[in-house]
């Protein structure tokens, strides 16, 4: 190697701890590794929660639905309100993967990928629910718009018809756009591989992809597109998962408020759940040159913003129901901080808009542990929330002589229990088996390796006090090129 | 236009030593398959490469899924007119979420299928350039010079010149 001068190592603002591209590839590898029996252990658990949820599934299946608490009025209960609450988490690995890209945030590459894997497990499991709450899950297909002997279609105009749509579409788009930001990671996986059959495995996958020049042309443009195209999409699916109340005439459902105060919850909930993974992982496998305090510092405002807006949305709530002078109304968000579910209304506000208020002070959002449980606090909060917006609204709605309470049953426990292990079944086996920091991706915010140019003029700068000409990807580019 | 099955292959640890190579072979005339483990602009401007157009199936995909939804929630309803909640037959408003997430799921996939397609995923068949090195997902950059036999050592000498570490011959 014929240098002249030897190159000056630059650090990148966001991973001062990472030295080299190599670096980046040493540590990606380094959660392929063999397992501990620490995550043996954890995947048995999670393999015998599913095992728990199928019992109870057959159970519901051969006994009928009447195994589960729903009655009438309240024939929505704890498969939906999962089912919402699922679909609410996988926002948050969206918002990071797609909407941080386009606004080209540099401190999403290196939790971009666990939140998208998350994304795409709280999908998986939200999508399980419509079809355990139909009762009868080999009818699935009747919510599809197949053609029939008598020509019977779905009714388009019913938001729960919108709504298969949505999930489908939104399950669709986030595991593509997971695998393709996937493939050149599972490429740089293949070549650091030493075991026969995972280099087998992941050069398919890999889909031969080499990094050249051709690749990496299309694949960044494709990537933009689809991260375009996602960033409506997320923010859709969970205005149509509200419509799936807000068009109905339930007191309590009925507002027009419904879209986006179901969008930040989502994001709240998706936010904490993205710290309740992060930190163990952390944890474990060492990886604070990725997971760093700048990190952990701006998922905490994202956090506090979404609590924020939750918590203003609860006020106008009874605010709304207060002004229209509307006698249902007004009784229902009455009885839902002291009717019968007074605890669920109570710890909804408290661990959704007053808890996350502790992140305004830098000590606490800087503790890592502190910020863990306010993310597990908001996790519990948000399935209540699901949960006060649907069963007390049902049980309570216009008639006295119809009001009648919901009783959880041990099938619909263990399923939710269920639900949960299945989420960290996949989410265990991902780790094992994909790369889970997105290897290509962070190199692009660490300087690149240069021997004679500044590379000062190369890398992306978060305090502003570089030189002039910042591009809109965040990039240095030196006058002369241009 | 397909480019030579032959040619020299230099590995370079610095980007900007391998960018000096793409420019000076650029001006030799030579054709460039260039290996990198992250995307970065400097090597797309010293290929001057032009824009993907990956754009186009984006565009036809979108505007597909658009029509599609349209067409299904439209002809369904008149397959067998149904008046429901009392609203018209072909009721735009209540369909417009339909025709919104079919033009999001059809956008997305063609636009994967045109990055399979222009990038030519999955391989199969022969390489594009048949000479690779497993640190090109690493760190290291690489810049494979398609060039006939009697060329070889011309190409070398710039490689090397330019800073490559290593220089590697396809000699089969």
């Amino acid at each position: 190697m014929a240098t002249t001068t030897e190159p000056t190592v630059i650090r990148s603002s966001f991973h001062p701890d990472v030295e080299s591209y190599e670096q980046v590839n040493r540590d990606a590898d380094r959660l392929l590794t063999k397992p501990g029996k620490g995550y043996l252990a954890l995947l048995g658990m999670a393999i015998s929660l599913v095992g728990l949820m199928v019992i109870a599934e057959l159970h519901n299946i051969w006994f009928g639905l009447g195994m589960s608490g729903l009655t009438n009025p309240a024939g929505w209960g704890v498969y939906i309100t999962t089912f919402v609450f699922w679909v609410g988490i996988g926002h948050a690995g969206t918002l990071i993967s797609a909407i941080l890209y386009l606004f080209r945030a540099p401190w999403r590459q290196s939790i971009y990928r666990f939140a998208e894997a998350m994304t795409v497990f709280a999908v998986l499991t939200a999508a399980l629910f419509p079809i355990i709450h139909i009762g009868r899950p080999w009818f699935f297909y009747w919510l599809l718009p197949l053609p029939s002997q008598r020509h019977l279609w779905p009714n388009f105009r019913s938001p729960l018809l919108w709504d298969v749509f949505a999930v489908t579409t939104y399950l669709t788009v986030s595991s593509v756009f997971f695998y393709i930001g996937l493939i050149p990671d599972i490429a740089a996986a293949r070549d650091s591989a030493v075991n026969p059959m995972r280099k087998r495995v992941y050069t398919i996958l890999s889909l031969g992809w080499k990094g050249t020049d051709r690749e990496w042309r299309h694949f960044t443009r494709a990537y933009m597109f689809l991260a375009a195209l996602a960033t409506p999409l997320v923010l859709s699916v969970h205005s149509v998962v509200s419509w799936d109340f807000a068009v109905s005439i339930v007191p309590g459902w009925h507002t027009t408020i419904f879209a986006p105060y179901f969008v930040a919850g989502a994001i709240l909930s998706g936010v904490a759940m993205v710290v309740t993974l992060m930190v163990p992982v952390h944890r474990i496998f060492g990886l604070g040159a990725y997971f760093t305090p700048t990190h952990y510092d701006r998922l905490a405002k994202l956090l506090l913003l979404t609590s924020l807006i939750v918590g203003y949305a609860y006020g106008m709530e009874y605010f709304m129901a207060y002004y229209s002078g509307e006698l249902f109304e007004r009784d229902v968000f009455w009885d839902r901080v002291t009717g019968q579910y007074w605890w669920a209304g109570w710890s909804m506000i408290t661990f959704n808009a007053f808890v996350p208020q502790l992140l305004w002070v830098p000590k606490i959002r800087r503790n890592l542990n502190a910020f863990f449980l306010i993310s597990i606090f908001v996790n519990i909060g948000m399935w209540w929330e699901r949960f006060v917006i649907i069963v007390p609204s049902l049980s309570h709605s216009y008639e006295p002589w119809k009001f009648m309470n919901y009783h959880l049953t041990w099938v619909e426990a263990s399923i939710l229990l269920g639900s949960f292990g299945w989420f960290f079944m996949w989410f265990l086996l991902f780790l094992r088996y994909l790369p889970g920091l997105s290897i290509a991706e962070i190199k692009e915010v660490l300087p690149p390796p240069m021997r004679s140019h500044d590379p000062g003029e190369h890398m992306e700068q978060i305090d502003g006090s570089g030189p002039a000409g910042l591009l809109p990807t965040g990039y240095y580019e030196p006058a002369a090129t241009r | 236009m397909s480019k030579l099955r032959t040619g020299v292959l230099g590995v370079f640890p610095y980007l900007d030593t391998a960018t000096d190579a793409i420019r000076a072979l650029k001006a030799k005339g030579y054709e460039l398959t260039v290996y990198a483990p992250t995307p970065r602009h400097e090597i797309e401007e010293a290929l001057e490469s032009p824009e993907s157009p990956v754009r186009i199936f984006t565009l036809t995909g979108a505007f597909t899924g658009t029509a599609a939804g349209t067409a299904l929630a439209t002809w369904t309803s008149i397959d067998w007119p149904l008046i429901v909640g009392g609203k018209e037959i072909v009721s735009l408003p209540a369909f417009s979420v339909i025709m919104f997430e079919l033009t999001i799921l059809l956008g997305a996939l063609s636009t994967v299928a045109g990055l399979f397609l222009l990038a030519r995923l999955p391989h199969v068949g022969p390489e594009e350039a048949p000479m690779y090195h497993p640190s090109f997902t690493g760190g290291n950059f690489g810049v494979f010079a398609h060039a006939p036999r009697d060329r070889y050592d011309e190409v070398q000498r710039i490689l090397s010149d330019a800073g490559s570490e290593e220089v590697l011959v396809d000699h089969r």
